[in-house]
């Protein structure tokens, strides 16, 4: 098998790591020499492995505060709409659009917007739900969900050679290498 | 019984990369930690409780489907409520069960923004009771409606009618906070649960359980990129669920407070119920996870020191509610207003005036001894003390709700209310009904967070390793990995084999 064939069949090579202190000084490393698809794999969030891996912030801020926007309005526009245009009843002479009343429910459409945002956006920006995924090809990754720390360097890496990869992660004291297998 | 027998004296002969703390109480790692709870789902064996409970639960859901189904077929005439008092345990068990379910929004949400660890042990079953408190509470108004296959008339759909719900009504309002809490009480639950899920996905041997995990887990494998967008959506959600949660009872009380009923009409309402759910919903984190942690064996998870501090937020929260008690008092007498002071003459000396004296005794007098850390660390006064804030402030509800009604402007109109056999089996029915659920939650899923507890662990750990000479790896030597001493005390590398989960 020639080395570009080899190359392609494989998703990447993955780093096994004990402690997350381990896996974000590798990242760093691996980082320095140039990789720059990587990703880690961890039992839980660590603290600074995206910023080693070189990810910068998440816009998903952004679309939440959208969400909340639009709910806000689009509360609001619903009960401007059908109390004012669509449907006035003239109870005892006030207002059709008595606004501080229709606070609460605009309140309420801001946060379930919001919130649905959240939750599909980080599904959706994150691919989720994903049923199958090369990493899952690795026997050992079954215990990136239990206490170990996990990080590959993708195949679509402009640096991507097999044989220097495992040298590489052998230097940041690996505890395992593996060639991931799409 | 005193939680403070549970735990050795000394924290020596830790291992590295133990983690033993107030909040643990036994040295526990990453691995540890998920072994210990994932392994309540996955083995087959359970504890003699849970049948017991399953069988009062079905039980209760029995009764349940039996008073729905006598009102479905006669009417809401089967209930006790009618003029003057026309809402009674309807009512009641709505504002009950919802603000029983407010704790554990409060505990997820709000002590995640206040960064108080301790929560991670709690979060998780209190989030799951805040969802079948919710379901609980959201089946009375549906029934009350009356006809209640048409309860979707609520909603503001395109309708043939061309007719809009009427915005200006508190009730309207109720609708929206509580659907609205309900949906955002069960994305926040879910996502929490999406890393556990992997977890149970890996560690599951046995096929169905693995599909099913590994289909609710939605292909989770903790990606770096994954979890960074993952904990912001949850910051973000708690940050939502934080007013939300404070919303939602304000507006229950605006339900009341909006009317011109003597007693309902009070504008310390809202903080008065907010802090009530506060203090009703840790009287049920309590009652429910003092027999969990002491039949699952969990108690070096949900140790003695989380049990001191939901005390002490139970008192706080009850002398809050205490101060509310005296608010109403005193304003009813200030305002000079005839009326509210008669129903305040009415609660102390009426025909209801049991409910006021019990109330008083459950939720004033029952909770003072938790000023006392020998009780607070006390499981069974802890218990029985939780116990009473939970009738406690069932009371509070049927003084606010009956004792109003029955007694207001005009003696002609006054009646008594008494609740009939349809509105007890209701009743009884949703306690049964949420002892179900929780009991089948139990069962299949992680009572408390995994990934939070191992988060917690490694902050402790990061804590350690920044004061103690850490060296987070090795140079090369030859290129040769050379063995690195891991937590646990082992030499990593050795005693493993690839593909078995440690």
């Amino acid at each position: 098998m020639s080395h570009s064939a080899k190359a392609s069949a494989l998703f990447g090579v993955m780093g096994e790591y004990s402690c997350e202190h381990d896996v974000v000084h590798a990242a760093k490393k691996m980082y320095e020499l140039g990789y720059r698809k990587m990703d880690g794999y961890t039992p839980f969030p660590v603290h600074g492995l995206d910023t080693a891996i070189g990810r910068g912030r998440t816009k998903l801020p952004m679309l939440v505060l959208a969400g909340g926007i639009a709910g806000a309005c689009g509360g609001l526009g619903m009960m401007l709409f059908s109390s004012t245009i669509h449907y006035p009843i003239n109870v005892a002479g006030r207002p059709y659009f008595s606004w501080p009343m229709f606070v609460p429910i605009m309140f309420e459409c801001t946060i379930l917007l919001a919130s649905l945002t959240a939750v599909f956006g980080m599904l959706g920006l994150n691919n989720l739900p994903e049923p199958y995924h090369p990493t899952f090809n690795v026997p050992a990754f079954l215990r990136a969900s239990s206490n170990t720390f996990f990080l590959c360097v993708e195949s679509t890496d402009a640096n991507f050679d097999v044989e220097k990869l495992k040298a590489d992660f052998a230097a940041t004291h690996a505890e395992g290498v593996y060639e991931v297998p799409t | 019984m005193s939680v403070a027998a549970e735990k050795p004296a000394k924290k020596t002969g830790l291992h590295e990369g133990e983690v033993w703390d107030d909040y643990l109480g036994a040295p526990h790692t990453y691995a540890s930690v998920g072994d210990k709870i994932s392994n309540v789902v996955l083995t087959t064996k359970v504890p003699k409780l849970w049948p017991v409970m399953i069988a009062v639960g079905l039980l209760g859901t029995m009764s349940l489907m039996y008073a729905v189904s006598v009102l479905l077929a006669k009417g809401v005439g089967v209930w006790g409520n009618n003029v003057p008092v026309g809402w009674a345990f309807d009512i009641i068990n709505f504002v009950w069960w919802i603000g029983i379910g407010h704790a554990g929004t409060l505990i997820s949400a709000v002590l995640l923004l206040v960064k108080q660890q301790w929560r991670t042990s709690i979060n998780r079953f209190a989030e799951a009771m805040t969802l079948f408190a919710v379901a609980c509470a959201g089946m009375y108004p549906a029934l009350h409606v009356g006809r209640p296959w048409l309860a979707y008339w609520l909603l503001p759909y395109p309708n043939t009618m061309g007719l809009w719900p009427q915005w200006r009504s508190p009730l309207m309002w109720d609708v929206f906070a509580v659907s609205t809490y309900a949906t955002v009480s069960l994305l926040f639950w879910y996502v929490g649960l999406i890393p556990d899920l992997a977890t149970l996905r890996d560690k599951a041997i046995n096929k169905p359980a693995r599909f099913i995990y590994g289909f609710l887990s939605l292909g989770w494998r903790g990606s770096t990129v994954h979890w960074s967008r993952y904990t912001v959506a949850y910051l973000l959600l708690a940050g939502l669920s934080t007013p939300l949660v404070v919303s939602v009872h304000t507006i229950v009380s605006f339900d009341f407070s909006v009317g011109i009923t003597p007693g309902w009409h009070a504008t310390i309402f809202p903080p008065y119920f907010v802090a009530g759910a506060v203090f009703a919903g840790f009287a049920m984190v309590l009652t429910l996870g003092i027999p969990l942690r002491h039949v699952y064996g969990l108690k070096d998870l949900i140790t003695g020191r989380h049990l001191d501090v939901m005390a002490k937020v139970m008192l706080t929260t009850g002398l809050v509610v205490g101060y509310g008690y005296l608010t109403e008092i005193f304003l009813a007498w200030y305002s000079g207003d005839h009326f509210e002071w008669y129903m305040m003459k009415n609660r102390f000396f009426g025909p209801y005036a049991f409910v006021f004296w019990l109330l008083m005794l459950c939720n004033i007098a029952a909770i003072q001894p938790l000023w006392f850390k020998p009780v607070r660390q006390n499981i069974i006064a802890l218990f029985v003390i939780s116990m009473f804030v939970n009738f406690g402030m069932w009371f509070e509800r049927f003084m606010i709700i009956v004792m109003s009604l029955h007694r207001d402007f005009l003696p002609s109109s006054w009646g008594m209310y008494t609740p009939t056999h349809v509105d007890i089996a209701m009743f009884a029915g949703t306690i049964g009904f949420f002892l179900l659920l929780f009991f089948l939650f139990v069962r299949a899923l992680p009572m408390i967070s995994i990934m939070e507890m191992r988060e917690y662990v490694s902050i402790k750990r990061g804590d350690k390793a920044a004061s103690a000479d850490w060296k987070p790896y090795k140079p090369a030597v030859d290129g040769e990995p050379q063995p690195v001493v891991v937590p646990g005390g082992a030499i990593a590398g050795q005693h493993r084999e690839p593909g078995v989960p440690q």
